[in-house]
């Protein structure tokens, strides 16, 4: 057990793997979510926050694999797992067929929702491999996008499937 | 502000009894909000998604016992079989997102009148096992509540897991609200027919102060199929059977205006809801073979 793991300090210190690479913040205030951490402590500003409440999907992360809103996730929750931002799903400069389908078919206007909806599309992708338009629906009625109106982002996600 | 992580269930027990004003967090989905926006200010947290005895699930003579952190996406991945109304219940819930994070246990803990597994539970007459350092008890679904966000969870206790009687006849859940994602229940109704016992089990969500059983209709229902012999006949039920049921479900309710719904507007749509879970549960029936 674990009880404010900086001696004399009721901070604490996470230590998790972000998109692969050990990464350590000090002085974490144990009600801080793993939003904050990516953004404040790790300076990760891929992830974006916009409600912290669970209801936009901006905050669209990998947790052990797992899609979660960060922002519900407490920091010290990460402790010893692996963390997946938006940053972390390329390899080097090459786009994964989900990002450059949003590109492709337009589905990036302000962008703000993007990160979010990558995640989501990209979770959905590697559950169901040609999914049809309820499927894309329902995966992705967590993330909100005030400019697109949605349609090119579905498009987006077909074009990923069948390129 | 401490921050206690046990990473067993004993170890959780202990620091629940020596830490009695730690706040609970499993999948954080409710809690975080709470801290997010400052309406939370606890001295303690303590993170309970370490500790593996609750994360499981398994038969045990007749029932389900499901981990009080078992997450959504595992019910509906794992026990839609075994637990159709609850399965259906999850599908409802949020997002993808809040499914793989919120677990069944956090549901119960917050004691919202609006939780959607509550209802599927009143209906299959469930009972919620907690525990302290010194107490193991069963508490049945129908007493866990006591008003809106309260339960009779004590402030040394924690919530281990859920006992679900294997399903043996039709379930199913039904809600209402504005989108068909993301939704707090304006109302919702569970239906579950128990053919071996020639039970009816009912629950009503966000219609009133707790989730609510509807015993007039489950006793109507009980007594017209009893009568007719239509557990065995699997006749047809009269439309007028289906009318006074979804009326007796409305009229279990207590429910208040609020920013989601008029009372007049829960009721009404609960004796549709009510009628619609009757006809779909027994089409079901009538089409089973067993
Ligand atoms: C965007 C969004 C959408 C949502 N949609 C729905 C919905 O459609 N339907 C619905 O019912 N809910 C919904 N919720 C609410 C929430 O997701 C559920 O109530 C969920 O089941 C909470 O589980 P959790 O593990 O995340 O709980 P937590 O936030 O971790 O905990 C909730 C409460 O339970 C207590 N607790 C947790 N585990 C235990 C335990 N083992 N013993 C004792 N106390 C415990 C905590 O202290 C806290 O008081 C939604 C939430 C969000 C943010
Ligand atoms: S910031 Fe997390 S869901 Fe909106
Ligand atoms: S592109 Fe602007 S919010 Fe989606």
């Amino acid at each position: 057990m674990v009880l404010g793991r900086i001696p004399g300090s009721q901070d604490v210190r996470v230590s998790c793997t972000v998109n692969g690479e050990r990464r350590v913040a000090e002085g974490v205030v144990p009600s801080e979510s793993l939003l904050h951490l990516l953004r404040e402590h790790l300076g990760l500003m891929g992830t974006k926050n916009a409600c912290e409440q669970g209801e936009c999907g901006s905050c669209s992360v990998y947790l052990d694999g797992v899609l979660v809103c960060s922002c519900l996730v407490l920091a010290g929750q990460a402790e010893g797992r692996a963390v997946t931002t938006v940053e972390g799903l390329a390899e080097g400069d090459e786009l994964v067929r989900v990002q450059q389908a949003f590109i492709d078919a337009g589905a990036v206007q302000c962008g703000f929702c993007t990160p979010g909806l990558i995640m989501a599309s990209h979770d959905l992708l590697r559950r169901i491999a040609d999914p049809d338009d309820d499927e894309i629906r329902e995966a992705l009625a967590g993330n909100l996008c005030r400019c697109t109106g949605y349609q090119k982002i579905i498009d987006a996600v077909h074009l990923a499937a069948r390129p | 502000m401490t921050f206690i992580q046990p990473t067993s269930w004993p170890e959780a027990l202990e620091a629940r009894a020596a830490h009695p004003e730690a706040v609970p967090v499993a999948g954080g989905t409710d809690v975080l909000v709470e801290l997010n926006f400052g309406r939370l200010h606890p001295s303690a947290l303590m993170d309970l998604s370490r500790i593996a005895e609750l994360r499981v699930w398994g038969r045990e003579s007749g029932q389900v016992r499901v981990g009080s952190g078992v997450t959504y996406s595992e019910i509906i991945a794992h026990l839609v079989d075994d637990l159709p109304g609850l399965a259906l219940a999850a599908r409802a819930v949020g997002s993808p997102p809040i499914r793989n994070r919120g677990t069944i246990g956090g549901n119960l803990g917050s004691a919202s009148p609006a939780g959607d597994c509550h209802p599927p539970l009143m209906a299959a007459r469930a009972e919620v096992e907690v525990a302290s350092l010194h107490r193991r008890r069963t508490i049945p679904i129908s007493e866990f509540f006591v008003g809106p966000k309260r339960s009779v969870l004590g402030r040394d206790e924690l919530i281990a897991a859920v006992w679900v009687p294997v399903a043996t006849g039709p379930q199913v859940f039904t809600k209402v609200g504005t989108r068909n994602a993301m939704v707090i229940a304006v109302c919702s109704f569970a239906l579950a027919l128990h053919p071996p016992e020639r039970r009816v089990g009912t629950g009503l969500g966000s219609a009133g102060p707790v989730p609510l059983p509807a015993h007039a209709a489950e006793q109507f229902l009980e007594g017209h199929l009893a009568e007719t012999g239509a557990w065995e006949s699997r006749a047809p039920l009269a439309d007028s059977v289906l009318a006074r049921f979804g009326q007796l479900v409305a009229e279990a309710a207590r429910p208040i205006d609020d920013v989601r719904a008029s009372a007049a507007y829960r009721r009404r749509a609960l004796e549709v809801l009510g009628r619609r879970a009757l006809s779909w549960c027994w089409d079901e029936y009538r089409g089973a073979k067993t």
